[in-house]
């Protein structure tokens, strides 16, 4: 809007392949602005942890009420492929961090790099998780044909878990261990996804040269977002494939 | 020339022309539609949670009207069942929860702290969007089949029910995300833009109601979207957590629900509280008695709120420690209010009251949110509680809480901002008449109720036995008569617009810094940047000519 122009506060750029960034017309300085940024994404972050909590408090109480179930549901998973899969985001929350590092210091084309190497390693880790989820589709744990079918009054089971080789024929409601594993690793799939959005959305800014020593925020908000899916999955990893 | 000149009012030169204003500043569709000027995003959330009130007031006056009779009058049980679902489900999730931040907070609160804006305009305007969304969301969940629930989607009958839940419940998700994004802003907005001088102890306890509401937003909100998503998923693919059939738990839902919905219930009346806390000191012209204890019982109520949902299944089948410390922490949590009760009345004592229509909606206030209040600390009784529990009592409680305190204190917050926002000046005489009318009508409605409670006439019954025909009449006229009230409410105020009566440019002689700003604000709020040197509500500091300046 017109009138909102004559307060603006302009942050130079550090060289000709950057563009200057004008501070948003109801801030005062670039510090005011940078930290009401940082302030509001971490509270978004607590919202997003509270968010997995209620999932976790799910997940703590299932245990309780079937320990065998979860044992048992929990040696059906690979964990050379969970471990494989917490290695990749670890990496990839370096190379995240090595991007924001580079975009403070204005190295346009290694913050491009690591940027890159960042969605690389999302793209890494969805693959692990849809060769699991396959895997899981083909021993009938759980058949994502069948997942909106719905629940069968014959079995008194529900559809999507048929459990061919009858691994979970013993423990009480077999299907509660990997609707809460299919429930808890998808919403963090969906989690991994939008980060990789984030990721490509601020190389497209970095390729314009919008971030710099002088101006980098959605750079570190975005870093910010990637650690914390990394943290999330750093707790469903041991609760789900090696606590049982 | 050496003459005398024939006096003229030199404030208000006939021929000046209207100043620029965040209303006329600019024009056209696309002005408000993609504005990120917190006051207009303000009137936006006004009208529509006006709408959603209105709506969920005909559901309502429609429940009101079908208990006429023992039999019942209008409807068929399901109908009835939709009825009052519909009826819970607007006023909660689309008015009482965003009303008072989304609206007034939105218009006033920066003021209050000398910020140009709020701290994340693009945020803001998405939060209202959101609301949009749910709001559509909603209204299609009836179109494609309604919902029987009741508001509070209890698990497991909102698993089976073959109505439209996943539909409303996404609605609730979205609606959730708004909240969250609001309270989000409001709190980076009162750390981060405090204008020069604003201390935390200079900031009008509005702002500290509005910060202490946004802590819950954020806080409590996304466990009701992970609830709302989880029963999604429960009727989806049955993951099972809810659903007893295959293992799950029905009472899981209920502690994940209201440890949300407990804090909403605080999320829906802090903002209230801190309306009323701005009324009682501006419309006595005097400091408010025990300034820090308000602000601190609100963060207070804050906190204990998280921890007093259990107080919400005392007949769910709980631990016995767990009654315990549940109805312990409940009459904790009455201390803060009660605190803020008192001393709102001693603001009020020896104050010079004007009895002007804001300060008519507050006293109603005081003394419907002591009722209110009151009967909470009788339902935190475990014993008591028992008898009581899902009876009206519990529905006249809550509805003195949220209807008698809750949208009477926006009442009279809109009377009171109203000016500000407008410039215009509405009927006084109308407004206290509706004030009254609104009084009469809802103690009217809700009185009956705690009596026919306590004799055991239980809550949701589209039919009962007729020796309850006498309670449920008075209630049924008592509606008749608030919804009267509230429609001359709607008249009057739409008509001040039309009118154009000018207001003042201090209509009610406040000294905080929203009243500083020039009526109606500018679209950057302020024409400098203001600095604060003086104690908040220090009356000395008014300028008594601004009370009689007409508003440009």
């Amino acid at each position: 809007m017109s009138h909102d122009d004559h307060h603006a506060v302009v942050i130079p750029a550090p060289g000709p392949e950057f563009v200057p960034h004008t501070v948003a017309h109801h801030f005062s300085t670039p510090v005011q602005e940078f930290q009401a940024g940082k302030l509001g994404f971490w509270l978004f972050l607590a919202t997003e942890i509270l968010l997995f909590g209620g999932l976790f408090a799910a997940y703590f109480y299932f245990h309780e009420l079937f320990p065998e179930t979860f044992r048992v549901g929990g040696e059906q998973l690979d964990w050379r492929l969970g471990a494989l899969n917490t290695s990749v985001l670890l990496l990839s929350s370096w190379t995240m961090a090595m991007g924001v590092r580079s975009a403070q210091t204005s190295q346009k084309s290694k913050t491009m790099i690591y940027l890159f190497l960042t969605v690389l390693g999302a793209a890494g880790f969805m693959v692990i998780k849809f060769i699991e989820y396959k895997a899981k589709n083909e021993h009938g744990l759980i058949c994502f044909g069948h997942l909106f079918d719905g629940y069968d009054m014959a079995s008194g089971q529900v559809s999507w878990f048929k459990d061919y080789d009858g691994v979970m024929a013993g423990v009480p409601h077999g299907h509660m261990f990997f609707s809460i594993y299919l429930t808890m690793t998808a919403i963090h799939g969906l989690h991994v996804i939008i980060g990789a959005i984030a990721i490509i959305y601020v190389m497209r800014g970095t390729a314009m040269g919008r971030y710099h020593a002088g101006y980098y925020l959605p750079v570190d908000l975005v870093g910010l977002y990637w650690h914390l899916v990394d943290l999330i999955w750093i707790f469903l990893f041991p609760l789900l494939y090696l606590v049982p | 020339m050496t003459t005398n000149t024939p006096a003229v009012d030199v404030q208000t030169p006939p021929t000046a022309p209207p100043r620029e204003n965040y209303l006329n500043c600019s024009k056209g569709f696309k002005s408000w539609a993609l504005t990120l000027d917190h006051k207009r995003i303000g009137l936006m959330y006004l009208i529509g949670v006006s709408i959603a009130f209105l709506s969920g007031g005909m559901f309502a006056l429609l429940v009101r009207l079908h208990l006429w009779e023992p039999e019942g009058m209008l409807f068929t049980n399901i109908e009835y069942n939709q009825i009052f679902t519909l009826h819970g489900a607007f006023m909660v999730f689309l008015f009482v929860i965003p009303a008072i931040p989304g609206s007034l907070g939105n218009i006033v609160m920066p003021l209050m702290v000398g910020a140009k804006d709020v701290a994340l305009p693009k945020l803001n305007l998405l939060s209202f969007y959101l609301w949009l969304i749910g709001a559509v969301l909603a209204v299609l969940a009836i179109v494609l089949g309604g919902f029987d629930t009741g508001w509070t989607f209890y698990a497991p009958y909102s698993l089976y029910t073959d109505r439209a839940v996943v539909t409303i419940g996404m609605a609730i998700f979205i609606l959730g995300f708004s909240s969250i994004f609001t309270g989000l802003n409001f709190i980076v907005t009162v750390h981060k833009l405090r204008a020069p001088g604003i201390t935390w102890f200079r900031m009008p306890l509005f702002v500290w109601a509005i910060y202490a509401t946004a802590i819950l937003q954020v806080l409590a909100t996304p466990v009701l979207g992970i609830t709302v998503l989880l029963v999604a998923f429960e009727r989806l693919y049955n993951i099972g957590i809810f659903d007893p059939r295959l293992g799950g738990d029905p009472v899981l839902f209920e502690h994940f629900f209201w440890f949300y919905s407990h804090p909403a219930v605080y999320i829906m009346v802090l903002p209230a509280f801190g309306i009323i806390s701005e009324l009682v000191s501006v419309h006595s012209r005097k400091p408010l008695f025990g300034y820090k204890l308000i602000a601190f019982s609100s963060i207070a109520i804050a906190i204990i709120s998280f921890l007093v949902w259990g107080h919400h299944m005392f007949t769910s089948g709980q631990s016995t420690y767990a009654l315990f410390a549940f109805s312990f922490l409940t009459f904790f949590v009455a201390i803060p209010t009660a605190i803020k009760e008192f001393s709102w009345v001693a603001t009020v004592w020896k104050g010079s009251v004007a009895l002007n229509s804001p300060m008519l909606y507050t006293l109603a206030f005081l003394i419907i949110f002591a009722i209110g209040g009151l009967t909470g600390v009788i339902l935190g009784a475990l014993n008591v509680d028992l008898h009581l529990h899902d009876t009206y009592f519990v529905v006249a409680h809550f509805h003195y809480v949220m209807m008698g305190s809750i949208a009477l204190a926006f009442f009279a917050g809109l009377h009171h901002w109203w000016p500000k926002m407008f410039g215009v000046m509405y009927n006084e005489f109308q407004a206290k008449i509706a004030c009254a009318l609104i009084f009469v009508g809802f103690n009217a409605t809700f009185l009956p109720q705690f009596v026919m409670g306590s004799r055991g006439m239980p809550r949701r019954y589209a039919t009962y036995v007729p020796e309850y025909a006498p309670y449920h009449q008075a209630s049924t006229i008592g509606a008749m008569i608030l919804g009267t009230g509230v429609a001359m409410m709607v008249i009057y105020l739409i008509a001040s617009l039309l009118i154009r009566k000018k207001a003042k440019e201090n209509q009610w002689g406040g000294v905080t810094l929203d009243w500083i700003a020039p009526t109606p604000p500018p679209h950057l709020n302020f024409d400098h940047e203001p600095k604060v040197v003086h104690e908040v509500y220090d009356y000395s500091t008014l300028d008594y000519d601004s009370m009689q300046r007409d508003c440009n």
